[in-house]
């Protein structure tokens, strides 16, 4: 039985771009599937398909149970849409971009001004209902945008980057609406170049890169497939470096690595914290003065880097 | 900020499909770009500028120089002249169009429309239907600037109204190829342009502002299928603007003004909402 979103084969050239490269997705219902990669990878192009947006060149594409090539109106009925530039109409007020939606959406005029109250409550932005949105915040409007995808009760919603451009405080409050929406049994599909934002919301993640899914998992499955904890020491002088090299290697479970300019050693382990206070106590008693030392796991960004070769927000390229 | 209950709201009830919800549509649509005209009058306001200075500029200047039928007094170009300054108002609608529906594109409102289960042609109408509605008001407000001058209607109301109603008809045609031009440029900019720059030998090389027939042979045959010289014949004729002694050319669109005005019309619509229709579904920014 598939998923909520199901994707098999998608391909999607322009030109002579491969956007999507044979993309398979599978979202169980009520969970949210984090699409993680850099511009270009074609975060936004796997969007606009299972949106009914863009017609892929091949593969197949289901959502809530609708064939999305041969039905897509119904496909329509059932989602909701949140993109990275907010779209709404400016000049509309934030009370009239609802009602426009749920309008659109086929509720009464009656119903969707009813609905537009209720949202704009539950969304913090009574007070500015009657305002225009161009008068709104960066966070303001994305909360408008989030909102108008909520209109109807879209069992499948996709968010294309909800939190680019916002600050972290708004950041945080979108992330606790999106938890809500999720723990009230919305599938979610979420696109981000922020390897935190994937971490905190998502159940499993799809690393994807130049129009392929080069990795999937939860994101300790992801974290564990890069390794394990490190130790990571930083010593003061540069000529303890091989001293202190020596000694990490007799408490690692693998090779140390030197970073000579910075000064770093590092070398996998397994023990934590209690392990960390040995590894101190060694060094300090053969003299070595220490910087800094911590004990790392892996975040996503070194799951990135060791899956790409690049970190996830180095490339510039627009995302077609 | 929000509750679990944000996602407790209505199903979307199942769409009436046909005719009832494309109006329907198109009509929320339209009200909502009549909402942003009445916000942003400025546009309305700079739309009316132009045709008051062709008014006056074309009357004054080149009133009295130009001979109508024989006859070259300032009045008789005066009221040849104004059917013509009404349809090449109305055909700005084109530019209008265009430069709304590229900016939708470009701030992604065309996606969001896209992605909600609404009647495919119904972005595209309720759009020029409310550049219909501010067509309309600029025309009220240019014959009242052209009765001021000294512009006069010779027939009855009906056959009044019934210009006004053709040149309207004409102006709601372009505003569908100004449409198809918006989804087919990047920025609301080309689309201003990209309007603009080919309506102009479109209405210069017609009746619109001196008779065709003085024209070199090649051009008079372009002015006399002109489709937007049988709407200025049409309206000329219903208004009794038509000097006396005014050689009613042989082409056929130019004897029968009326009908050939309202054919060019329909297929204009035909043909672009068709185009325009067919882009919308495939558009992407």
């Amino acid at each position: 039985m598939p998923g909520a979103i199901y994707a098999e084969g998608l391909v999607k050239t322009f030109g002579d771009v491969r956007a999507l490269d044979g993309v398979d997705l599978d979202v169980p219902e009520g969970t949210v599937l984090g699409l993680l990669g850099p511009n270009g990878a074609g975060k936004t192009t796997t969007v606009r398909v299972l949106t009914t947006l863009l017609q892929p060149d091949s593969g197949k594409a289901v959502v809530a149970g609708i064939d999305v090539l041969k039905h897509p109106n119904d496909v329509r009925r059932s989602i909701g849409l949140s993109g990275q530039f907010a779209a709404v109409d400016e000049y509309l007020t934030g009370r009239e971009n609802l009602q426009m939606v749920g309008q659109l959406y086929q509720m009464s005029a009656k119903a969707a001004k009813a609905r537009a109250g209720e949202l704009l409550e539950r969304f913090n932005l009574a007070d500015a209902a009657d305002r225009t949105a161009k008068t709104y915040s960066g966070g303001m409007r994305r909360r408008l945008d989030l909102a108008a995808a909520l209109v109807v009760r879209p069992p499948v919603m996709f968010m294309d980057e909800p939190t680019t451009g916002l600050d972290p405080r708004h950041r945080q409050a979108l992330w606790d609406v999106i938890e809500d929406l999720v723990a009230g049994g919305t599938t979610l599909l979420l696109t981000t170049q922020y390897l935190e934002e994937a971490d905190r919301l998502a159940h499993d993640i799809c690393v994807v890169d130049h129009g392929k899914v080069i990795a999937r998992g939860t994101s300790d499955e992801l974290k564990a497939q890069t390794g394990g904890e490190r130790v990571e020491v930083v010593v003061h002088e540069r000529d303890h470096i091989a001293t202190a090299r020596s000694v990490l290697a007799g408490f690692g479970m693998g090779a140390t690595t030197v970073e000579e300019h910075t000064r770093r050693i590092t070398v996998p382990v397994t023990g934590g914290a209690k392990l960390l206070a040995e590894v101190i106590r060694e060094l300090d008693a053969r003299g070595i003065e220490i910087d800094d030392i911590g004990l790392r796991r892996p975040t996503l960004d070194d799951v990135f880097i060791s899956l790409t070769g690049h970190a996830a927000a180095l490339t510039q390229e627009e995302d077609a | 900020m929000t509750t679990i209950s944000t996602t407790t709201g209505p199903a979307a009830p199942r769409p009436r499909g046909g005719v009832v919800q494309s109006v329907r549509d198109s009509l929320v649509v339209a009200k909502r770009n009549l909402i942003r005209m009445l916000r942003i009058p400025e546009v309305v306001i700079f739309g009316l500028i132009q045709p008051v200075m062709f008014v006056v500029l074309f009357s004054y200047v080149f009133g009295g120089s130009i001979s109508v039928g024989g006859d070259t007094s300032p009045a008789a170009y005066r009221e040849f002249l104004m059917a013509g300054i009404f349809a090449q108002t109305v055909t700005f609608a084109t530019a209008g169009a265009g430069a709304g529906i590229a900016d939708d594109m470009h701030k992604g409102l065309i996606d969001r429309f896209r992605s909600l289960p609404m009647a495919r042609g119904a972005v595209l109408t309720g759009r020029t239907l409310a550049d219909l509605v501010q067509t309309t008001l600029t025309v009220v407000v240019l014959a009242v600037v052209a009765l001021i001058v000294g512009w006069r209607t010779h027939t009855s109301l009906g056959e009044v109204l019934a210009g006004f109603a053709l040149l309207l008809l004409l102006g709601y045609a372009f505003s569908w190829i100004g449409a198809l031009i918006g989804l087919s440029v990047r920025t609301p900019e080309a689309a201003t342009s990209g309007g603009l720059i080919w309506l102009f030998p479109l209405t210069f090389i017609s009746n619109a502002f001196v008779p065709s027939d003085n024209m070199p042979t090649f051009l008079r045959h372009i002015a006399e299928w002109n489709p937007f010289s049988a709407t200025v014949q049409a309206a000329r004729e219903l208004f009794g603007n038509l000097p006396p002694g005014y050689p009613v050319p042989d082409a056929w669109p130019m004897q029968h003004p009326v009908a050939a005005s309202v054919m060019w019309s329909v297929v204009i619509v035909l043909v672009f909402r068709t185009l325009a229709v067919r882009k919308y579904r495939s558009a992407t920014v």
